[in-house]
């Protein structure tokens, strides 16, 4: 039994359930008792760039307004958690959204469930505006996308057994009839490795790793097609944060579930999504597919969080990583700075940069990065790159030689077929 | 997560082997009495730590990590707690010692770092008045004096503008700046032993790496001994020179950091090991989690507390695991203490764990 590792309990294969996971899940479990190299149970998702977007996230802005002391309580400031940001989230893939507390990946999740109304932008999934809904409008939606939450202690009513908690979803959208609303949340409770008889229990009477369980269930129970995952491990203990998302994986692959997966832990982030989005002061500053970010990142942001991580490996040599040093602290989201936000930290900081917001430009296939002065670590170009694109001079004053190419500025979710490639410095076409 | 398969741990910590340790530990017991029984948090754990040196105590929550640390401090409320064992701080027996010979260890030879900022630090006071409390404590000085090294403090721990900044409350400060007002509280007295409960845990990675910059220069700085209680084996890596890995109150495994991280002879620091991804693995990897959870320390189990979740203790003849617990001794090195009673940990680890954690370097693939 050495190799069973996604959680059910023994014996699972003796519960007779119409679900498929089960058995699936039991009959995987006897083939790698025979031989375990033939399957990979839980081998991270690849990215399959045929899959239509399920959901696409189009200017998003969210500006929380600062209200002055006093009766009149008048807006005198706006805290801008994002601005602007764009993506896709393909049909059963997943992408994850990493930065720094405060950098607005948590808001973003927020406001693709709709838990938030956003400023302005568009999210559009399956075709469909969820920016315009009102609250009855967004019901039905409300069944195709659920969320996880991050504390499995204060997400779940610890007055409501686990059987009501999972079972409302069942009944406020009316999936069911009353009388197998019970079965269908057995049905639930095993799928995500929990007793089925343990319905009746208390929130309090499961640890912290069966309460993020539970939180899946009720996530699970309307089969919704997009679950938008915020920071579902962080709170958990690491031996447990292994079960939470292998469990996940095997859920996207058997209910083929599209995943907005955020998190603040690179490595789990990168074991988990095949495409991810880092996140400074409300921006996208870099996407990509995993290898660009985490093997070739551009951005002297992504490159500073890569260098911070620590590293077990370096335990045979000892001492500390060669790092990046960030100076100083994130600037406040209700004055940021201008042009590139990141320019007050960023170690190859020049004029343009305060001058002029660096646009999101595709450097790769799946690539993109916003920054003047996109390069490998340590070879990063002396002359801005974005420059021309823009129409000013080196130093982010006009130009009128040069004319701003508007079809490469044009920030739009998804990728294009063309590309200005690093290297060259001329355009690639796929 | 790739583990060199050839390499010979060389010891870091070999360098003050003439000095005496400054902590010592020695068969600490900690229980708590509760309605429902005695909670067995730490049992029969030894250690000791020299002044210069930083020790890595590794474990789950629940593994007793903080509340044998706490006991150093001597901060368990001695009617609700039953303590055996022995714990010299500098010469100075903790254990049983009056409530005025802790507080004079208290912030002053020891002091401590907690994981939560806002939590640790009073809403209601000024971080420099706390900081400067610390300070008057123990030394006969003025508040204006106290103010000045509270200033100074806050320099040191690179807070910028820490005249004005003095005064601030802590809701005024960002999780990295209150970690760091706390550390600058913590090191007013020069301690000779700094404990640091999960100091980086609740912060970005960013700053956490500021954060363990700042601790390594203080210690080269004061020459002061470090225990750092972490669950995260990276940062381990990067500052620890011994690590003590615990589980369901015990210690499991015991050694200098290369040789403990590179070649881990306890199935549960495998289990640690393959259970985080990190950033340059394979990503064809799987996740290993260590099934199951951790025991209940009201009534452990009779032998190894880890036979429950062990995936190896089949290569144990007989029940040995599930009725005997196993002792402390050496493994490959005498300096390397494990728990467990495989007769072979290395051939299963090459076998079983080296081909999940790096299937590159495993040749059964």
């Amino acid at each position: 039994m050495s190799e069973v590792t996604h959680g059910l309990p023994d014996g699972a294969a003796e519960i007779e359930l119409g679900d498929g996971l089960i058995d699936e899940l039991a009959d995987e479990a006897e083939l790698l008792d025979a031989d375990s190299s033939v399957l990979k149970p839980h081998a991270p998702t690849e990215l399959d760039p045929s899959r239509p977007a399920i959901l696409e996230a189009d200017g998003l802005r969210m500006y929380f307004p600062v209200k002055s002391s006093g009766i009149l309580r008048r807006t005198v400031a706006h805290v801008q958690a994002v601005d602007g940001v764009s993506f896709q989230v393909p049909a059963g893939g997943s992408l994850g959204l990493v930065g720094e507390s405060g950098c607005g990946k948590s808001t973003t999740g927020r406001l693709i469930t709709r838990l938030e109304k956003p400023t302005s932008g568009a999210i559009r999934f399956e075709g469909e505006d969820l920016a315009k809904l009102s609250k009855r409008e967004m019901k039905p939606v409300r069944r195709e996308v659920q969320m996880i939450f991050q504390d499995p202690y204060s997400s779940l009513n610890p007055r409501h057994t686990v059987g009501t908690i999972v079972g409302t979803p069942l009944q406020v959208h009316d999936v069911v009839p009353k009388k197998q609303v019970l079965s269908r949340v057995q049905e639930l409770l095993e799928v995500v490795g929990l007793n089925p008889e343990h319905y009746n229990r208390y929130p309090n009477e499961f640890s912290g790793g069966q309460r993020q369980r539970i939180g899946i269930a009720r996530a699970l129970a309307l089969q919704p097609k997009l679950l938008v995952a915020d920071e579902p491990v962080s709170a958990l203990d690491v031996s447990i944060q292994a079960q939470v998302i292998n469990l996940l994986q095997d859920i996207q692959r058997e209910f083929d579930v599209a995943f907005l997966f955020i998190a603040h832990d690179l490595a789990v982030v990168r074991h988990f999504c095949p495409e991810i989005a880092v996140m400074y002061l409300g921006k996208i500053v870099e996407i990509g597919d995993r290898e660009s970010i985490y093997s070739a990142p551009r951005h002297p942001y992504t490159q500073a969080l890569l260098s911070a991580v620590p590293d077990v490996r370096q335990a045979s040599t000892g001492g500390r990583r060669e790092r990046i040093r960030l100076e100083g602290d994130v600037p406040s989201p209700i004055d940021p700075p201008s042009g590139c936000r990141f320019r007050t930290r960023c170690p190859i900081a020049q004029e343009i940069c305060a001058k002029h917001e660096p646009p999101l430009l595709q450097i790769g296939r799946r690539h993109k990065v916003a920054c003047h002065f996109p390069g490998r670590l340590g070879q990063a170009p002396t002359e801005p790159l974005t420059a021309r694109l823009l129409g000013v001079d080196a130093h982010g004053n006009p130009d009128a030689g040069a004319s701003p190419s508007a079809e490469i500025l044009e920030q739009r979710p998804g990728y294009a077929d063309t590309w200005f490639d690093l290297d060259n410095k001329t355009f690639a076409r796929a | 997560m790739s583990i060199p398969t050839t390499s010979t741990g060389v010891s870091s910590s070999n360098d003050g082997d003439q000095q005496e340790p400054f902590l010592v530990v020695d068969g600490l017991t900690v229980r708590f009495p509760t309605h429902d029984g005695l909670v067995q948090a730490v049992t029969d754990l030894s250690y000791s730590v020299r002044r210069g040196e930083t020790l890595g105590i590794v474990g789950e929550s629940g593994s007793g990590k903080s509340v044998s640390s706490m006991a150093v401090l001597g901060l368990h409320n001695p009617r609700q707690t039953r303590l055996n064992g022995s714990i010299t701080v500098g010469g100075v027996e903790v254990v049983g010692a009056s409530q005025h010979t802790l507080r004079s260890i208290r912030g002053n030879d020891v002091a401590m770092i907690f994981q939560d900022p806002l939590t640790a630090l009073h809403p209601f006071y000024s971080i420099g008045s706390q900081i400067a409390e610390a300070y008057r404590v123990h030394h006969d000085v003025s508040k204006k004096q106290a103010r000045e090294r509270a200033i100074e403090m806050l320099a040191r721990v690179g807070i910028p503008q820490p005249s004005r900044r003095v005064d601030d409350y802590p809701h005024q400060f960002s999780g990295g700046m209150r970690q760091r007002a706390m550390i600058a509280m913590a090191l007013v007295n020069d301690p000779k032993l700094l404990i640091a409960d999960e100091p980086t845990t609740a912060l970005d990675v960013t700053v956490q790496a500021q954060i363990l910059d700042l601790l390594q220069d203080l210690q080269r700085e004061y020459n002061s001994a470090i225990v750092m209680i972490t669950h995260d084996l990276g940062v381990i890596a990067e500052i620890a020179d011994e690590v003590l890995v615990m589980y369901g109150g015990r210690a499991v495994e015991k050694g200098s950091t290369s040789e403990v991280l590179t070649h881990p002879e306890m199935p549960y620091t495998w289990g640690l090991l393959s259970s985080v991804p990190d950033v340059t693995a394979d990503t064809t990897t799987r996740l290993l989690p260590i099934p199951g959870t951790p025991p209940s320390l009201l009534s452990p189990p009779p032998g190894c507390a880890f036979e429950p979740r062990c995936i190896h203790a089949t290569a144990v003849p007989g029940d040995l695991c599930a009725t005997t617990l196993p002792l402390l001794a050496p493994g490959r090195s005498a300096h390397h203490l494990k728990r467990c009673h495989l007769p072979d940990p290395d051939a299963i680890y090459e076998q079983f764990v080296i081909p999940e954690v790096a299937p590159e370097a495993g040749e059964t693939r």
